[in-house]
Formats: structure tokens, sequence, C-alpha cells
């Protein structure tokens, strides 16, 4: 192996991507041939930095320079000043709320907060190297539960982690696991939901394009302690870039030896399979997601039968999202007790989420469990831009609630935020300033569920476009006080009669934001016209 | 380009693998013919109502002609606040069409999609498979313009 003196990293998530970072490497690597550093500097593409409004993110090693918003103009004087002269260019340096440049992690407070278990390799491998994952101890944890753990051990090594999964749902994932080990059944399947359709949600897919063996690794210990030889993944169709991704992993884990039959010398037998959807929400929702990999219709089922029981092909089936998927590697690898010392007692570890809206650092982050939404915004985002002031927040996207500044110091995680009247959801965290209107917003929203609503239950079918309407009337301000007492009673029926997750959210964000601004929707009853001058 | 009975060839005529081959055979020409319908059910021994059923629930096929470009334009709250709705109207007024329509030239259809998962990126938009960030009206024109 050569050994090269210094290393550049180039993002290629999909938010850089699309900032043309691949072009910004194919001339970094061109300029640093002609510089004559060829074989001194090694250019990597790795996965996401987490710093997507900053990109194209370009990082220096051995110094762990970061330089922002990197354009192909840029390279020239990287290459001669920093690469050559080790002189580093200031003007690409990452200009934080105060005046001081960030140069290396250690100096960005969007990075000194952060808890890395899920994105340990993100930004830090070239994701399309298997050798890169083995150096960083990728497949330990796997080989560790085979050789040295029954199947019931790693069960119950994930049930005392107390991890919960990070889908949506926080169902505990140890008991999911158990559930589905002692189903009956000749087949059992292992299936990762990567459908990612949340509004404001790109953890998934940046997981996924940073470090997909983390997701292979996590789905061989779950089919090896549930006793399943076959495993899908079910990747939205509009990720492609981490179809493409997945997909060398999987072939490279093949030639490893790693998938296939009698794995690292056993007999055990495990292989995978990418699935990829056609647009549509619903198919996050687990059993809509069976439906989809048999190859119909993406309609959810009636549960029960829960797809522990009967799943794909009626076959007792576990179901795990991507990000939960990946903390089984590091659970598994040093034990359940490190994992609950992150986060809280009642919901341990840490979560991702991803930044959107009038937030300075929007992007990916990973914190403890716990961690105030105070702290997520003002420490880690970088607080509000262009001195606007704080609005809203909702969390767990758009089928999640919407708060108010007065729940600012509300503690991220599962059970704090569901006594708030909200939820958790899958770690979207969308902020919202005091230029926008709640009730344009609350369009919005129900603009996607009537929408994405799959038709086969009255409650959701109608209730999602009888409130669409009525908060059509609302925002152009011919609503009265009876509209409002309609939202809520067909919210309230929705919730309750609704088939599946989607008619039974739906109403969530409606009602969190009737009582968290409940001033501003009377304003548009009562012929004022939109406070913030929005509706029109 | 492949027969339907060549693309249900390569799936294993595996009815599971029914969402993989519509995309395969939609990719030529963007939009699902009916004899391209018929022809799946009938190499599959299944219902036509059942891959019609499929190829009008997803949101990716589309059973009536299309452009040779899709615009798939994310109309999510985070792209919402950071002003999408301007630049969706510059795409309908520079290309003279309303949503779910297609240009009379041929050369695009324009829809609507929720999050494309690169809100960091917000207001953001889908070109076929390129996925364009941090629109704004006259970006969002001058990417239009330049697509061949
Ligand atoms: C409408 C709807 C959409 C959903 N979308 C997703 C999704 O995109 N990804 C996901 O992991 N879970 C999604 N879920 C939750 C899944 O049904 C399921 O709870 C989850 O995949 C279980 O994995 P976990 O226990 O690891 O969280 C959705 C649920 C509903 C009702
Ligand atoms: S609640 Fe909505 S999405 Fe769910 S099954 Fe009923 S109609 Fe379909
Ligand atoms: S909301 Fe538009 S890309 Fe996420």
């Amino acid at each position: 192996m050569t050994l090269h003196r210094s290393h550049v990293l180039v993002c290629s998530g999909s938010n850089c991507a699309l900032h043309s970072s691949s072009f910004v490497k194919d001339r970094l690597t061109l300029e640093i041939s002609q510089a004559g550093l060829g074989d001194e500097i090694r250019v990597l593409e790795t996965g996401c930095f987490g710093l997507c409004a900053q990109g194209p993110i370009m990082v220096v090693y051995p110094e762990g320079i970061h330089y922002c918003k990197v354009g192909l103009e840029d390279i020239g004087e990287i290459v001669q000043e920093h690469l050559l002269k080790g002189r580093i260019v200031n003007r690409l340096l990452f200009k934080g709320t105060s005046d001081k440049n960030w140069m290396t992690k250690d100096d960005f407070d969007f990075y000194r907060k952060q808890e890395r278990v899920v994105l340990r390799n993100a930004g830090v491998i070239d994701p399309e190297n298997i050798e890169e994952s083995l150096v960083r101890g990728g497949y330990a944890a796997f080989g560790k539960a085979l050789s040295e753990m029954t199947p019931s051990q790693v069960i119950q090594e994930i049930t005392d982690s107390g991890l919960q999964g990070r889908g949506g749902a926080g169902f505990p994932t140890g008991r999911k696991w158990q559930f589905t080990q002692e189903a009956a059944g000749d087949k059992k399947y292992v299936v990762c939901n990567a459908d990612e359709g949340e509004p404001g949600t790109s953890k998934d897919r940046l997981i996924l394009e940073g470090d997909p063996h983390t997701i292979i690794e996590g789905m061989l210990i779950a089919g090896y302690a549930i006793g399943a030889t076959q495993g899908f993944v079910y990747i939205r169709g509009e990720y492609l870039l981490s179809i493409e991704r997945l997909q060398k992993a999987i072939n490279q884990a093949r030639e490893f030896g790693l998938l296939g039959k009698g794995i690292l010398g056993s007999d055990f037998e495990f292989d995978l399979e990418i699935r990829s959807g056609a647009g549509a929400y619903v198919c996050g929702e687990e059993t809509a997601l069976l439906n989809s990999i048999e190859g119909k219709r993406g309609e959810p089922r009636f549960k029960p039968p829960y797809p522990a029981v009967r799943g794909l092909w009626q076959k007792p089936t576990l179901i795990n999202n991507v990000e939960t998927l990946a903390n089984i590697g590091p659970i598994i690898q040093n034990g359940s007790d490190w994992f609950r010392q992150i986060g809280t007692p009642e919901c341990p570890g840490t979560k991702v989420f991803t930044l959107s809206g009038n937030i300075c650092n929007s992007g990916l982050i990973e914190v403890p469990m716990g961690m105030t939404l105070r702290e997520i915004i003002y420490d880690i985002g970088g607080g509000i831009p262009d001195g606007h002031q704080f609005k809203m927040a909702q969390t767990g996207g758009t089928s999640g609630g919407c708060i108010s500044a007065d729940l600012l110091d509300v503690p991220m995680d599962i059970p704090s935020l569901a006594k708030a009247g909200t939820a958790l959801g899958s770690g979207a965290l969308l902020v919202v300033d005091d230029r926008h209107c709640v009730v344009d917003l609350a369009k919005t929203f129900l603009r996607f569920f009537a929408h994405e609503s799959c038709g086969q239950c009255t409650p959701c079918r109608e209730g999602t476009t009888v409130l669409l309407r009525l908060m059509n009337k609302l925002a152009s301000g011919k609503g009265d006080a009876q509209d409002i007492t309609n939202l809520q009673r067909l919210s309230t029926t929705m919730q309750q009669a609704s088939l599946c997750g989607l008619g039974q959210t739906a109403p969530l964000p409606i009602l969190s934001a009737l009582t968290f601004f409940a001033d501003e929707f009377h304003a548009h009853l009562e012929g004022q016209g939109c406070p913030a001058g929005v509706c029109g | 380009m492949n027969t339907v009975k060549e693309i249900v060839a390569e799936h294993g005529h595996e009815s599971s693998r029914l969402l993989e081959m519509l995309r395969c055979l939609q990719s030529p020409t963007n939009y699902l013919s009916e004899e391209a319908i018929v022809g799946v059910a009938k190499e599959l021994n299944v219902p036509i109502s059942h891959v019609y059923g499929v190829a009008s629930f997803y949101s990716m096929y589309s059973t009536k002609p299309r452009g040779k470009y899709i615009i798939r334009f994310c109309e999510s709250a985070p792209c919402h606040i950071e002003g999408a709705a301007e630049v969706l109207e510059a795409v309908q007024d520079q290309l003279q069409i309303a949503v779910n329509e297609t240009t009379t030239d041929g050369k695009f259809s324009l829809e609507l999609t929720s999050c494309l998962g690169v809100c960091g990126v917000a207001p953001a938009m889908m070109v076929n498979s390129t996925v364009y960030g941090n629109l704004t009206p006259e970006k969002a024109k001058k990417i239009l313009a330049a697509t061949e």
C-alpha cells in the first residue's frame, strides 16, 4: 500500500453531489497530478459531513481543515497554496456565527456537540470500498455475534440496550426481534425500510450513501438472530445514488464471503436484494411496503396479524428502519451498557436529525437523545439566519406536530416529545421563522396528505380532502368558528378510525398548530387578513 | 429497445418483480402503453387489471404519454418555506404549462412530488434522474433552457 502524506476527502453525498462535487473531485485529482503531487496526495470521495448548506465540502488531512462551498475555480488555489505550500486558504473556511474562522472539526460547534454512533463512518471512509469499512471495524460485530453469541443472546443484548425503532413509531427493537424469532415459519425475512418519504427527512439516504456496509451488517446480525436467510432493502425509487452505492456494497460483501452460503466458514446463509419503490409515501408504512415488495399495489394491510407473525408472503418478517439497523453493529460490538450511557434512561442512544428550513446550518446531525430543541437549533444549527425570529418548529416531518417557542427547552427524545403533544418521528426538524404563516403551512401539510392517501379507507380518503378544503377556506379569510370546530372533530375521527398510520397521524400537525397558534387561526377568521401577510 | 417478453424474462417471470419490470418498460418513453401493460399481464399470466392497478397506484408510472423530460418539483414544507412557490410559477411560466401537463413539443412534463430528501439545499426539483437544489426562479429557468 502506498503511503500518502495527505488525504483530501470530498463529500459525495446527494446534497453535495448536486453542487457538482464530482466535478470538483475530478478537477482536484487532475490539478494534483499536474502539480506532480499524484504520489503524495490521495483524493477520496466520502459520505455526508452534515453541513449540507455549505456544500460542496472538502477536508484536507492530516490537519483536518474544512473548506466550504468549494467551486471549480477554487481548486487551483487549494492545490497551489495548501497542498504545495502548506498555507491555508482562509477565504474558503466556514464563517460561523462568530467572526472567527472555523478550520477543523474541533472549532465547529456544529460538530462539537454531536455524538456519532450511526454516522461514525460517514464523511470518514470511501463508501464504495469495503476495505475501508473493514479497517474501521466493519463486520466485526457480526463476526462476534456469529462466533461468540447464540441468537437469543444477540436478541437479549438488543433488548437490554433499550434501542427503540428510529423509523417513526419507536417500537422497542429487541421485542420485535424476539417476536419474529419466536414466530413459527419455515422461512423468515429481514426487511430494511429505506423508503424515507417523510418530508424533511434525508437521514436514511445519507446513511446509506455514507456507510452502506453498516446496514448490511445490521441485517446480517438480524438474520442470524431471528433465523432468516433472505433480506430485502426497500429503497425509494427517487434515491438513485443510494441504490447504486448499496448495490456495489452488496456485491463487495458477496465477494468477501459476507453474504451468500457458508458465511465466514459457518453454516449460516443469508443474502440481500434491493427492491425500489415507485413514488408512494404510504409504502413507508410497513405492511404497504410488504405488498409493494410482493409486486402489488402499496396499500396497507389490516393489523393484526403483525409482520412479525405474517409478513412477506405470509412468512414471519422483521422490518426495521435504516437508522435502527445502523445502531445494531455498535451495540453488539460495545455492549448494551455502553449504549445506555448515551441519551436518557427511558430513551437511550443517539438520534440523527435532518435540519431544514430557516436555520443557518441545515443538514444532518447526530446527537444524544434528550438534547433540548434550543441546543439543537442555536448551538448546532447556528440559529435563525438573517436576523429573523424563531416562530415554530415541526418535529417528525409533515406527520409530526408543530410547536412554538414556549417549548424550545423540550428534550428531543421519544417520550418527552410525545408528552409535549408532538412526535420525534423520523427525526425531521423543520425550523420556521416569523415571516411565515401557520395556516399557509397547514395547507401545505394537507395537500401532501390528500395527495398521498392511498384511498383504501374512508376516514382518511375523505378526511384528508375535507381538511384541505376547510384549511383553504380559512386561509382565504372566508372561514368561521364552526370551520375550526369541524377541523377538530374530523381530525379526532381520523385519528381513531383510519386504517393505517397515515390517516391516524395526518391530523397531528393540524391539531398541534391549532393548540399552539390558536390566535393566528382566529386572526384569519375575523377578516383581519393573514398576520404574516402570506395568505391572500 | 427490449421487448416485453425479454424484460419479463430478465426478471425471471417473477410477478413480485412487477415494479422493476414496469420501470424498465417505461424508461425509453416515460410512459406505459396499453400494449406494454397487456403484454406484461400475458407474460406473467396475471389479470390485466392487476398490472394496470399497480401501474396506476405509483406516481412514478404513467399510463398517459409524457414528455422526454419529467420535472418532479418538490412541494413539501421545507421547500415551500424556502420559496418553492415562486420557482414553480417561474417554471410554469417558462414552459407555458400547468402541473400535470406536457409541453406541446413533447419535451417537458411537469409534476409535483413530495420531499426529494435534499432539503438541505431546498427548494429542489428533479429533471429525469438529475436533482437540482438551491433553486431560484432564474436558476430554474436557466436549467430548463439548458436541458437538451
Ligand atoms: C405513512 C407511513 C409512512 C412511514 N414511512 C416510513 C419510512 O419511510 N421509513 C421507515 O423506516 N418507517 C416508516 N414508517 C414506519 C414503519 O411503518 C415502521 O414502523 C418502521 O419501518 C419500523 O422500523 P423501526 O422499528 O426500526 O422504526 C411509516 C409509517 C407510516 C404510517
Ligand atoms: S389511512 Fe389513508 S393511507 Fe392508510 S389505508 Fe387508509 S386511506 Fe390508505
Ligand atoms: S422538502 Fe423539498 S427536498 Fe425535502
